[in-house]
């Protein structure tokens, strides 16, 4: 069961979307971040419900698996909802019932607060679901690599994250190894209070602990074996080039956070 | 043949905070040449895998000296040369794969030499083509078996162009189909391109495939030979080293002890077999005659 389990939730594709230099996904998901929390007025939340929908549909990802990604934080969006219609102070009231004030800028304010979060999480998800982890760490070491000039170590935190990513499989696969052993033994993970599972969980903690330590030891001999010295004056196989669609994406981001823009200057 | 590897006396020894250490390797001296099959038989803490360790400068020799090519294990500007010369595969297959992408682990120790782009495309493909696993090139190591990920480790290091590859019982982990996948593999390699392969394993069977054999009993070398030979006229030391012989050399030695003749020094089946053909015919013609 542990078996086919995904990293993240990339949903393999070959799309438009996937296709993108993953740097390029990368910067325009920082630009859409800021639009999201740019957008002023009916006309701005049009123009990004547009943009998010034409690459919804351009990347292939079946609209069920983005909503997926907004269920977690559905009660927050509720939430948000709720708390800004009530306390929302405004000249239009619709209902006044004792302590209840609802306003039409209260309203307005509520929907575009909720809006500006499920347009938030919606399309990150859409990097995420379009991305594959490994793309993004590469991506990311590439874009931060003028920090190196900064001392920062972004060779090494990518290589982390890429080692991470790699191992977790293996640790779970370890893991499940571990628990059937020590529910062989008598071990009970599923029964008693909180605090007695907390204590359950120590006997399967400790030997994957031994492990992973263990494991990072070979790995980084097999590493030096293979000639690993550090970030320096190393190469890469794949170059990652930004092709016409990547041009294209841009254009259409501009485009949009300049309608945003105009609408909230004018 | 011209020697690939060089040990000179070598002694290694553990450093231990609490403790006075103890020599895992001592006073050991053994020549690899180039295009042989070298197998380091011995049984557990005899020693082998740290000697395997010092003959690519994982670990440095504590008294005596590793020279591979023309670089000394110890000397620091070349050490990147050293490990380039000598390739190494590790026991457990999990973890010595880096990347999260078949291709790209392979790729790992060209992108670590600096090596262009281009060249290392070129490389990882005819890498993966030379152990058969292409067609796993975007495939994700979890989702492989052992003897694929040991291929898989064996072609991250053919794309460095090694001369020698240095297995540290590559096998041990794998089930029997994986094993004599990896095996076949490397026979391969050897047979057809010259690659020199420096093999420590306790499986007798696979010393039997090679050229010599070295045998290590708390950490020295006590025997050295060609594996048929060794195995004939050493059966005893071979046992006291705590191996096995192979299961038909020991069935032969037990026949022998029982005052059968058997013929020549079987050491396979198929061997065995003709020995009691040969047996056989003998004892009709005396019966005949």
């Amino acid at each position: 069961m542990l078996k086919d389990i995904t990293l993240g939730q990339f949903y393999p594709g070959d799309s438009l979307v996937h296709r993108l230099d993953p740097r390029v996904k990368l910067v325009l998901m920082v630009v859409y971040i800021a639009m999201v929390f740019l957008v002023e007025g009916f006309l701005g939340y049009l123009f990004l419900a547009a943009f998010l929908a034409v690459s919804a549909f351009l990347s292939r990802i079946r609209i069920k698996f983005l909503l997926r990604s907004i269920r977690p934080v559905l009660f927050i969006v509720v939430f948000t909802f709720v708390l800004n219609i009530l306390f929302t102070r405004g000249d239009h009231p619709i209902l006044e019932w004792g302590v209840l004030h609802i306003t039409w800028e209260g309203v307005r304010f509520a929907v575009f607060m909720s809006l500006r979060l499920v347009f938030l999480l919606a399309g990150t998800s859409l990097l995420t679901l379009t991305t594959s982890p490994i793309a993004l760490t590469d991506a990311l070491e590439r874009l931060l690599k003028p920090l190196n000039a900064l001392h920062f170590p972004v060779h090494e935190m990518a290589m982390m994250m890429t080692i991470a990513l790699r191992f977790i499989p293996t640790l779970l696969e370890e893991t499940d190894k571990i628990m059937k052993a020590q529910t062989a033994r008598g071990a009970d993970f599923d029964t008693g209070n909180l605090l007695q599972r907390a204590k359950a969980m120590v006997p399967l903690l400790v030997p994957l602990f031994v492990g992973a330590f263990r494991r990072a030891d070979e790995l980084a001999m097999a590493m030096e074996a293979r000639c690993y010295h550090g970030g320096r004056h190393r190469t890469r196989m794949k170059v990652l080039r930004v092709s016409r669609a990547d041009g294209w994406a841009c254009g259409a981001t501009a485009a949009t956070l300049l309608l945003i823009l105009l609408e909230r200057l004018l | 043949m011209s020697d690939i590897i060089r040990v000179q006396d070598v002694s290694y020894e553990y450093e231990r905070a609490d403790e006075q250490g103890e020599l895992a390797v001592r006073g050991v001296s053994m020549r690899v040449k180039k295009g042989e099959w070298l197998s380091i038989l011995g049984r557990n803490g005899s020693g082998k895998s740290t000697l395997i360790k010092l003959l690519n400068g994982l670990f440095l020799p504590t008294h005596g000296s590793v020279t591979v090519g023309n670089f000394d294990t110890r000397d620091e500007n070349h050490i990147w040369d050293v490990r380039q010369t000598v390739g190494m595969i590790f026991q457990n297959p999990d973890n010595q794969i880096v990347a999260t992408i078949v291709e790209e682990d392979v790729a790992f120790g060209l992108e670590n030499l600096g090596v262009s782009p281009k060249e290392i495309r070129q490389r990882v493909d005819a890498a993966l083509a030379a152990v058969r696993m292409s067609e796993y090139a975007a495939a994700a190591p979890h989702m492989l078996s052992g003897g694929q990920k040991q291929r898989v480790a064996i072609a991250g290091a053919l794309a460095m162009e090694p001369d020698v590859l240095l297995m540290d019982e590559p096998t041990a982990m794998l089930d029997p189909g994986g094993r004599r996948e990896v095996m076949e593999t490397v026979e391969r390699l050897h047979r057809e391109r010259g690659l020199t392969v420096v093999l420590v394993t306790h499986f007798m069977e696979e010393a039997l495939r090679g050229d010599r054999v070295i045998v290590m009993q708390d950490g020295r070398a006590i025997l050295e030979g060609p594996p048929r030979e060794l195995f004939a006229k050493e059966a005893e030391a071979i046992c006291r080293a705590g191996l096995e012989l192979p299961p038909m050399a020991e069935l032969a030695r037990r026949l022998r002890a029982k005052g059968l003749s058997v013929p020549g020094e079987p050491m396979t089946v198929e061997e065995m077999a003709a020995a009691f053909g040969a047996l056989r015919r003998e004892r009709r013609g005396k019966h005949a005659g």
